[in-house]
C-alpha cells in the first residue's frame, strides 16, 4: 500500500477462495426446520418421560407443551417435505456410498483417507437424511391419532397403544440422529456449521469432504 | 379434584417416591353393583350430576331404554342397557351402572406423563387433578374399560372420582345413597368382596342362574368397583365390559422398556459424543499442494 487512498468494498457473494455451498433458501429450510423439531423434540421428550418434563418450564408448561407439540410437528414435516424436494436428488444412494457405509469405522476413527470419495452429502448424511425422512413419515400417520384421540371410535381404540408405541420410537431414532448431527457440524467436521449459517466452505473443506462434488463444481466453473 | 383427605399411594408421572406412602393404613374401599337387583332407575345418574354440579343431558332415543351412547367428561356415570336373548329363548334387560372401575394397578396412572395430575389414594380410589392435566389423553389410551373423557374446551380429562370428597369425609358415594333398590352397596373390599360372594351363591343356588358371579377382573390387580353378573362368563353382553380387561402390553411395553431405553440411550449417546470428540476430535482439512500439482481430479488452477 503504497498509494495515497485504500478502498474497501462490499463483497458479494462468498470470498473469492469459498465456495458456495446452500443457498439463502435452503439455509432458511434448514433453520426453520431446526427450530420447530427443536420444539417438537423437546415438548415430546418432556411428555414422554417424567424424568424430563421440567423441560416444559422453557416450554410454556404442560398444557402448552401439549397444545404446540402437534403445531410444530406438522411445521417439521413441511421442513422435511421442502427439504425432499430441494436435495433428495443429491441424496441417491450410490456404490461409492455403500462402499463407505461399509467402511464407515475408518470415518468414525478420522481415518478418512481410507474411505471411498463422496458427492456433496456424504454416505452418513444420507443415512441421517433417510432415517429423518422415514420417521418423519411414520411421525406424521400416527400423530394425528395421538392429537384427537377423541375423535378416534371406542371399537378402535386398541390402535392408541401401539400408534403411541411407534410414535415413540420413531421420535426417539429421530433424536438420536438429531444429536450426531449437532455434533458432527458444530465439531466434528469444522466448516460445517458456516458452510449452513453463511452458506459457504472452503476449498480444503470441499476436497476432504465432498470431493466428487468440489470436482464437478471445478469442472462448472471453468476456472483460468 | 383430589381429595386432601385421603392418603396418596401413587401418583403420575412421578420422577421419585410418592412422598407420605404407606405413612398410614386405610381400608381399601369398594363399590358393589349387583346388576340383577338394577331396574335402571339412574337415579344414581341424577344424584352423580347433582352432587357433582353438572347439567343433566339430553336424551337420545334409539328404541331402547338406553338414553344416551356414553358417559361425557361432565356425565361419569351410565346405565349401560342391553336386550338380550339367551341361546334358549329367554330374553332379559341386562342393566349394569358404568363408571370408573378404579383398577388396583390403574393404566390411566401407568400412561399420564404428568407429575400429580392422576393419583391414586391408599384406599384405592384413582382420582384426576384437572389442574395438573395437559389434556395429553394418555389416560384415555392407558385405561382398558374407556372410561376418561376429554372436555374439548377446557382440554382436561374427566371421570368418576368415586365421590373422594365425599369419601375422605366420611360419606359414601351420591351414586350409592340415591340407588332405591339396594342394588349397590360401598364398604370395605373384603365386606364388598363377601357380600357379593353371597349375592352369586344365592343366585346360583336358588335361581335360574347358574352361571351367576362376581366380576372383580385380575388383570388390573382387581378393581374397586365390583359387579355380581347374572353370567360371569360372558361380561361382554352388559355393554361391553371387557372379559379379561389388563393394561395393554404396547402401554407397559412404552412406559417401561421404551422409557428407560430411550433415556439410557440418549444419555449415553451424548456421553459417546463427549468421548469421540476428546479421543478422535474435528476433522480438519488441510491442502496439501504438492500432491495437487502431481495430479489427480480436484486440480486446482491458480
Amino acid at each position: 500500500m503504497n498509494g495515497t487512498t485504500s478502498h474497501a468494498t462490499l463483497r458479494h457473494g462468498p470470498p473469492a477462495d469459498r465456495i458456495e455451498r446452500f443457498t439463502w433458501v435452503e439455509r432458511i429450510m434448514h433453520w426453520y426446520t431446526a427450530v420447530v423439531y427443536l420444539y417438537a423434540g423437546l415438548s415430546g421428550l418432556a411428555i414422554f418421560t417424567p424424568y424430563m418434563f421440567w423441560i416444559t418450564i422453557v416450554l410454556g408448561g404442560g398444557p402448552s407443551a401439549r397444545f404446540w407439540h402437534p403445531f410444530a410437528g406438522l411445521a417439521f414435516v413441511i421442513g422435511i417435505f421442502w427439504m425432499h424436494h430441494t436435495w433428495s436428488q443429491d441424496l441417491k444412494m450410490d456404490a461409492d456410498d455403500r462402499n463407505w457405509l461399509d467402511n464407515v469405522k475408518y470415518y468414525i476413527t478420522n481415518q478418512d483417507e481410507k474411505l471411498p470419495p463422496q458427492g456433496k452429502y456424504d454416505a452418513g448424511q444420507k443415512i441421517y437424511y433417510w432415517g429423518m425422512f422415514w420417521s418423519t413419515i411414520v411421525l406424521l400417520l400416527t400423530g394425528p391419532v395421538m392429537w384427537f384421540p377423541e375423535r378416534i371410535p371406542r371399537n378402535l381404540h386398541w390402535i392408541l397403544p401401539i400408534v403411541t408405541f411407534v410414535h415413540s420410537v420413531a421420535a426417539l431414532v429421530t433424536i438420536g440422529g438429531v444429536m450426531i448431527h449437532i455434533y458432527m457440524s458444530v465439531s466434528n467436521v469444522p466448516g460445517s456449521l458456516q458452510a449452513m449459517t453463511e452458506g459457504h466452505v472452503s476449498r480444503g473443506w470441499a476436497m476432504l469432504h465432498a470431493p466428487k462434488w468440489y470436482a464437478r463444481i471445478n469442472t462448472r466453473e471453468k476456472r483460468p | 379434584m383430589a381429595s386432601k383427605l385421603l392418603q396418596i399411594k401413587a401418583i403420575s408421572g412421578h420422577a421419585g417416591t410418592a412422598p407420605g406412602a404407606n405413612m398410614s393404613r386405610d381400608y381399601d374401599v369398594c363399590k358393589l353393583v349387583d346388576t340383577t337387583t338394577c331396574i335402571g332407575c339412574k337415579a344414581c345418574e341424577v344424584a352423580c350430576l347433582e352432587w357433582n354440579g353438572y347439567p343433566f343431558h339430553p336424551t337420545m332415543f334409539d328404541n331402547t331404554y338406553q338414553t344416551m351412547p356414553d358417559t361425557a367428561w361432565n356425565y361419569w356415570n351410565l346405565i349401560r342397557f342391553n336386550e338380550h336373548t339367551a341361546p334358549d329363548g329367554t330374553f332379559s334387560w341386562l342393566m349394569r351402572k358404568d363408571q370408573c372401575m378404579h383398577c388396583a394397578d390403574p393404566g390411566c396412572l401407568a400412561a399420564c406423563p404428568t407429575d400429580g395430575a392422576i393419583v391414586q389414594y391408599t384406599n384405592g380410589i384413582v382420582d384426576f387433578n384437572q389442574e395438573h392435566c395437559i389434556g395429553c389423553q394418555y389416560c384415555v389410551t392407558g385405561c382398558p374399560f374407556d372410561i376418561p373423557k376429554f372436555n374439548p374446551t377446557t382440554k382436561k380429562v374427566f371421570k368418576c372420582t368415586l365421590c373422594s370428597d365425599r369419601v375422605g369425609a366420611g360419606l359414601e358415594p351420591a351414586c350409592i345413597k340415591a340407588c332405591p333398590t339396594g342394588c349397590l352397596h360401598f364398604g370395605s373390599k373384603d365386606d364388598m368382596k363377601q357380600l357379593a360372594e353371597q349375592r352369586a351363591t344365592q343366585l346360583r343356588e336358588h335361581t335360574a342362574h347358574k352361571d351367576a358371579g362376581v366380576y372383580d377382573p385380575s388383570g388390573v390387580g382387581g378393581t374397586h368397583v365390583i359387579y355380581v353378573l347374572h353370567d360371569i362368563n360372558s361380561p361382554e353382553k352388559y355393554g361391553g365390559l371387557p372379559k379379561n380387561p389388563s393394561v395393554d402390553p404396547m402401554v407397559r411395553l412404552w412406559k417401561g422398556p421404551l422409557k428407560w431405553m430411550g433415556g439410557l440411550g440418549i444419555f449415553l449417546g451424548a456421553i459417546g459424543i463427549a468421548f469421540h470428540y476428546l479421543r478422535y476430535g474435528p476433522k480438519e482439512a488441510e491442502i496439501r499442494e504438492a500432491e495437487i500439482q502431481a495430479g489427480g481430479g480436484n486440480e486446482r488452477h491458480d
